[in-house]
């Protein structure tokens, strides 16, 4: 009975969610906010309650964090981490910042207190690479010269990520502010000595879970991964640091061919994870937040603007580009919700779940919209200045 | 012969992407590749209004770059040559012209034994800018075509010899 009411929920949830996908892949969106409209719309007060596999999906969500980070951990290698710290570091500096204290500013103004605006800062300071990615290669601009800028900022908010998660888990689980000194102080120490090792031995690691058949080095990585996770929860270096790490130190040597393999799994626990996160808020915590949300929308649009026109104004890129990558980057997603997810977990105000869920809804959705749109912004910009150009020449003839 | 050194080839990485190469053609035209890691190749020609964006974008999956490679790559078989011999001391190699009073006109390849009389190789014939790279024993010779051979310089210099004089 009990297996037969497991399998047929786990089983709509997840043939709903494959609905959910084609619909988003239909829209040309990203789907992650479909699941998330998903999880509210079965969640407890949701439109259509469902007594939800708690334990199993608890499981596959944590899962879904660990793989959703691993893989971004093997889109890079460290040496390409370093390379565009050395070459950027200014704009990344600028990025987390110029988004993340508005975040921040909000977190204190609601009364989510400092851990809850630590919190706020990463949701809204971190682009989602996913999204970001996709458009880009969606709308032909990989070729464009302010895409490394724009990819080169992702990288650099990947790395703020690896500072930024462990600073917030030490925080969060610790009782007093000596344990979470500490307790950051060992993190960060985690993640030097992990970085030092990923540029150094790197194939080591690579040759060790890269043995035998591609399944077999398929259950080795996403075991390792899994052990590794586990290992840095233990140490509050967060679970999510330590598959992050892990994937820099194999991204170098492990071929393509597993990283094909680990997509799958990817998508299916990271939509769980997403699933999940929609389940467990409460839809009716939305409207209250609606208006702070789209106060921040707005409010992240503009600091993502003004990040992406100074990057590619570093770069030398004219204002069309600079208007460009400062479009693309404005999607927020999967990060923002991993970051609130940790954070309700450790008991910060429920209201900052409900503040994420309706942020990530709109940013995801909005975002591709804008950066679509600004080809016409920056083609107009082109035009008006060929006009006005045209106008002072036949002023002074 | 065209030097590739002189082609502003600019290389800039891609994170999470691959590569990208590209240069501006001598008539101002920009153009680039990107090289993703699983192996497909997007080609890029840039747009004239605004010079960071692309105005076309063709992507091709390896066997496709490949084919692309090969027609455009193929009247470079001699510039290869020329970079060949200089990794191998004492390698020479010519391209040939065969006038319209060279005794091989009308013969073939096999008729010239160009290999067993001079011990230098033909790698490739070029006619009308189009390559036959290692052209076939039965491959006829037409006035005007130029014959690449490799091999040691007195070699060369006897195939030069032996085709235009007899």
């Amino acid at each position: 009975m009990h297996t037969a009411a497991l399998l047929i929920e786990l089983g709509a949830v997840i043939f709903g969610l494959g609905l959910v996908g084609r619909l988003a892949g239909r829209l040309g969106i990203s789907p992650v906010p479909l699941y998330l409209l998903a999880g509210l719309a079965f969640g407890a007060g949701g439109v259509i309650p469902l007594n939800a596999p708690e334990g199993f999906l608890d499981a596959a969500s944590e899962i879904g964090v660990v793989m959703l980070l691993l893989l971004l951990g093997l889109e890079y290698s460290a040496g390409d981490l370093l390379g565009n710290l050395r070459r950027q570091a200014p704009v990344g500096v600028l990025d987390l910042f110029l988004n993340g204290l508005p975040g921040a500013a909000f977190g204190l103004l609601l009364g989510f207190g400092p851990i809850g605006a630590l919190a706020m800062f990463g949701i809204t300071a971190v682009s989602s690479s996913g999204i970001v990615a996709k458009v880009l290669a969606d709308l032909g601009r990989l070729g464009n010269r302010e895409t490394p800028s724009i990819l080169g900022i992702l990288v650099l908010e990947d790395l703020g990520m690896a500072v930024y998660l462990p600073i917030l888990t030490a925080v969060l689980a610790a009782s007093g502010v000596w344990e979470a000194t500490g307790s950051v102080l060992i993190a960060l120490a985690c993640l030097a000595v992990a970085l030092v090792v990923a540029l150094r031995w790197g194939s080591v690691i690579s040759k060790f879970v890269s043995a035998g058949s591609s399944e077999v080095t398929l259950l080795r990585v996403l075991g390792l991964a899994l052990l590794v996770a586990g290992v840095a929860e233990q140490l509050h270096v967060s679970a999510a640091v330590g598959a992050f790490l892990l994937g820099i130190s194999l991204s170098s040597d492990l071929e393509e061919e597993t990283h094909h393999r680990l997509e799958p799994l990817r998508d299916l626990f990271a939509a769980v994870f997403f699933v999940s996160f929609g389940l467990s808020t409460d839809p009716s915590t939305l409207p209250p937040v609606l208006l702070p949300a789209l106060a921040l929308v707005v409010v992240g649009v503009a600091t993502k603007l003004i990040t992406g026109w100074f990057a590619a104004k570093r770069a030398g890129i004219a204002v069309p580009g600079r208007i460009r990558a400062g479009a693309a980057l404005i999607p927020r997603g999967e990060f923002s919700i991993v970051i609130a997810g940790l954070a309700t977990a450790a008991g910060v105000d429920p209201r900052l779940a409900a503040l994420a869920a309706a942020y990530v809804l709109v940013m995801a959705v909005l975002g591709p919209v804008l950066a679509r749109f600004a080809d016409p912004w920056g083609r107009a910009y082109v035009r008006w200045r060929r006009e006005r150009g045209a106008t002072t020449v036949r002023q002074r003839t | 012969m065209e030097d590739t050194d002189l082609v502003d080839l600019e290389e800039t990485k891609l994170p999470g992407v691959g590569l990208r190469h590209d240069f501006t053609t001598a008539r101002g035209r920009r153009i680039g590749v990107i090289s993703t890691r699983g192996g497909e190749r997007e080609l890029l020609l840039y747009s004239q209004d605004d010079p960071d964006a692309c105005h076309a974008v063709v992507d091709l999956d390896p066997d496709e770059a490949e084919v692309l490679a090969e027609l455009l790559g193929q009247p470079r078989v001699i510039e290869r040559l020329a970079r060949l011999r200089e990794q191998i001391e004492g390698l020479a190699t010519e391209g040939i012209y065969l006038g319209d009073d060279s005794p091989y006109v009308g013969k073939t390849l096999a008729d010239a034994a160009i290999r067993s009389r001079t011990g230098a190789s033909v790698v490739a014939l070029v006619r009308n800018g189009e390559v036959t790279p290692s052209p076939a024993p039965s491959q006829e010779f037409r006035s005007g075509d130029k014959i690449v051979v490799v091999g040691t310089q007195e070699g060369v210099r006897a195939t030069a010899e032996l085709l235009n004089k007899g």
